[in-house]
């Protein structure tokens, strides 16, 4: 089913499907700046961000009701089958995923404002880094959302162990200081925090690439091993 | 799963009704084109389709009755248990004996009271039956089509002075109680309220225990909520066939996904 679709009889349905789609992407758009911004307060040590960041939060939680309430709608009212059904099923997920990633960049600034209270533990390298690739897995499993792109989709599966690999490696650096140096538990407990958030935000945008490859195939891969899927 | 070849059911099921290269024509007019299906016993088939595409002329095909209609005709086979009903010496009146059918609008005998009609299907056969018997037939009709509560007290009033979803339940009740092994029914909710509808598709997954059912539908909801499996014509043509939940959640036709996210036209 490469091909365009046709479009439904029905204009209205027509409308609020688009509409869902173009919400679920801006609210893409929002998590990923909130990343960027987040992971830059703590690099930058800057709090004034941090603190905008969590604020523009309320936005995001905002569009997930919105979202969420349009799904509802359009499943009590259409009783949609099919690609529809599996469409918005999957943006009825997509969105709660969404939320959960902005709630982890907030969490991230909440550290980086704790953190920046007090003088660096040592330079920021890997952290950035895996907030690059968190931030590149959410964009890119929302361009396969908008594409159908399971191929896509599927690379940003393969990245999430590459943001594994980092967050045991910050996991291992840290507790060589912590050990060698307890006064730094405080601050290295924090800094451990912040490289978890990234790691789950990248499990929420590889989420949200496996419920892209549902909504094209109609086969879950959930819970699967890779080799079977 | 697909019109090409011979369409079988999954797994354990049997099949009750086939049909192997299906044909039917109004004169010069091809109604179906060469229809493979298999129908599973004890399941709900629904047959699904826009206007048109032949859906009742497909089940009117299973029990004979395309053949009253002037200039109709059939090509292929019709299997029920095996054996082609347009077999040679195959008597038609006997096929819808034990394919029994139910129409579009409730169609109860108007001068005949609500017993009179459960019983009729016997009567016009030609049996005779004693009033124990008679009333054991109706109890069984009514209560297997969820009507006994309601007129139980009421068997002498006329058929027709019930409301239009009693009146499509004491059809059914008609139907079942010649003891028929397949029911087609046929549209059997177009006429009626939301409520008399759940109540008939209700009792179609009931009398599934006991019977074979196909529904024509142009009610893709409710092919959805009623049936095992279901079959989507297009044309004349059987575009796509196969378990119901698989046609509504991901069709391997583009056809069929077309017509179930209401894509058409």
């Amino acid at each position: 089913m490469d091909e365009p679709q046709q479009l439904h009889t029905n204009r209205q349905y027509e409308e609020e499907l688009r509409t869902l789609r173009a919400d679920l992407l801006r609210m893409g758009g929002l998590v990923e700046r909130q990343i960027a911004e987040a992971v830059g307060a703590l690099v930058e040590r800057d709090s004034e961000k941090a603190r905008r960041t969590i604020a523009q939060d309320a936005e995001v939680n905002r569009m997930d009701i919105e979202c969420e309430a349009r799904c509802i709608r359009l499943l009590a009212l259409h009783q949609p089958a099919a690609s529809d059904l599996r469409f918005i099923t999957t943006g009825f997920k997509i969105t709660a995923d969404l939320e959960r990633i902005g709630d982890n960049a907030v969490n991230i600034c909440e550290r980086a404002i704790e953190l920046n209270e007090q003088s660096q533990l040592k330079p920021y390298i890997d952290l950035p880094r895996m907030a690059e690739l968190a931030q590149s897995m959410v964009k890119d499993s929302l361009d396969a959302f908008m594409r159908n792109d399971t191929a896509l989709a599927e690379q940003v599966i393969a990245r999430d162990d590459e943001v594994d690999a980092l967050n045991h490696q910050i996991y291992r650096e840290l507790l060589s200081y912590m050990v060698e140096e307890p006064k730094t538990i405080a601050q290295a407990t924090r800094v451990l925090f912040v490289s978890k958030y990234l790691e789950r935000i990248a499990d929420h945008a590889a989420n949200i690439a496996e419920n892209v490859i549902f909504m094209v195939k109609g086969k879950t891969i959930r819970h699967m091993d890779r080799s079977k899927r | 799963m697909f019109a090409s070849g011979a369409v079988t059911v999954s797994g354990s099921m049997t099949v009750k009704l086939a049909c192997r290269g299906l044909s039917a024509y109004f004169g010069q007019l091809r109604a179906l084109h060469d229809i493979n299906l298999d129908i599973a016993t004890n399941s709900v088939t629904a047959v699904i389709g826009p206007s048109g595409c032949g859906k009742s002329t497909l089940v009117r095909c299973f029990n004979r009755m395309h053949e009253v209609v002037g200039g109709a005709r059939v090509e292929g086979q019709v299997l029920l248990d095996g054996e082609d009903v347009y077999g040679p010496g195959v008597d038609a009146p006997a096929v819808r004996r034990r394919i029994g059918m139910v129409f579009q609008r409730p169609t109860p005998f108007p001068t005949m009271t609500i017993e009179e009609n459960v019983v009729a299907g016997l009567s016009l056969d030609g049996n005779r039956l004693s009033r124990t018997a008679k009333e054991r037939v109706v109890e069984r009709g009514l209560r297997q089509a969820a009507l006994w509560d309601e007129v139980k007290d009421q068997l002498g009033k006329p058929g027709t002075s019930l409301s239009g979803g009693q009146q499509q339940r004491l059809c059914i009740a008609r139907a079942l109680a010649v003891e028929p092994e397949v029911l087609l029914l046929d549209e059997p909710c177009s006429q009626l309220d939301p409520i008399s509808t759940a109540r008939i598709e209700e009792l179609l997954s009931e009398l599934a225990a006991d019977y074979t059912i196909v529904l024509v539908t142009h009610n893709m909801q409710q092919a959805a909520r009623a049936s095992n499996f279901t079959a989507f014509l297009l044309g004349g043509k059987l575009v796509e066939f196969g378990e119901t939940n698989q046609i509504f959640t991901n069709p391997a036709c583009r056809e069929t996904e077309d017509y179930v996210t209401g894509r058409f036209g």
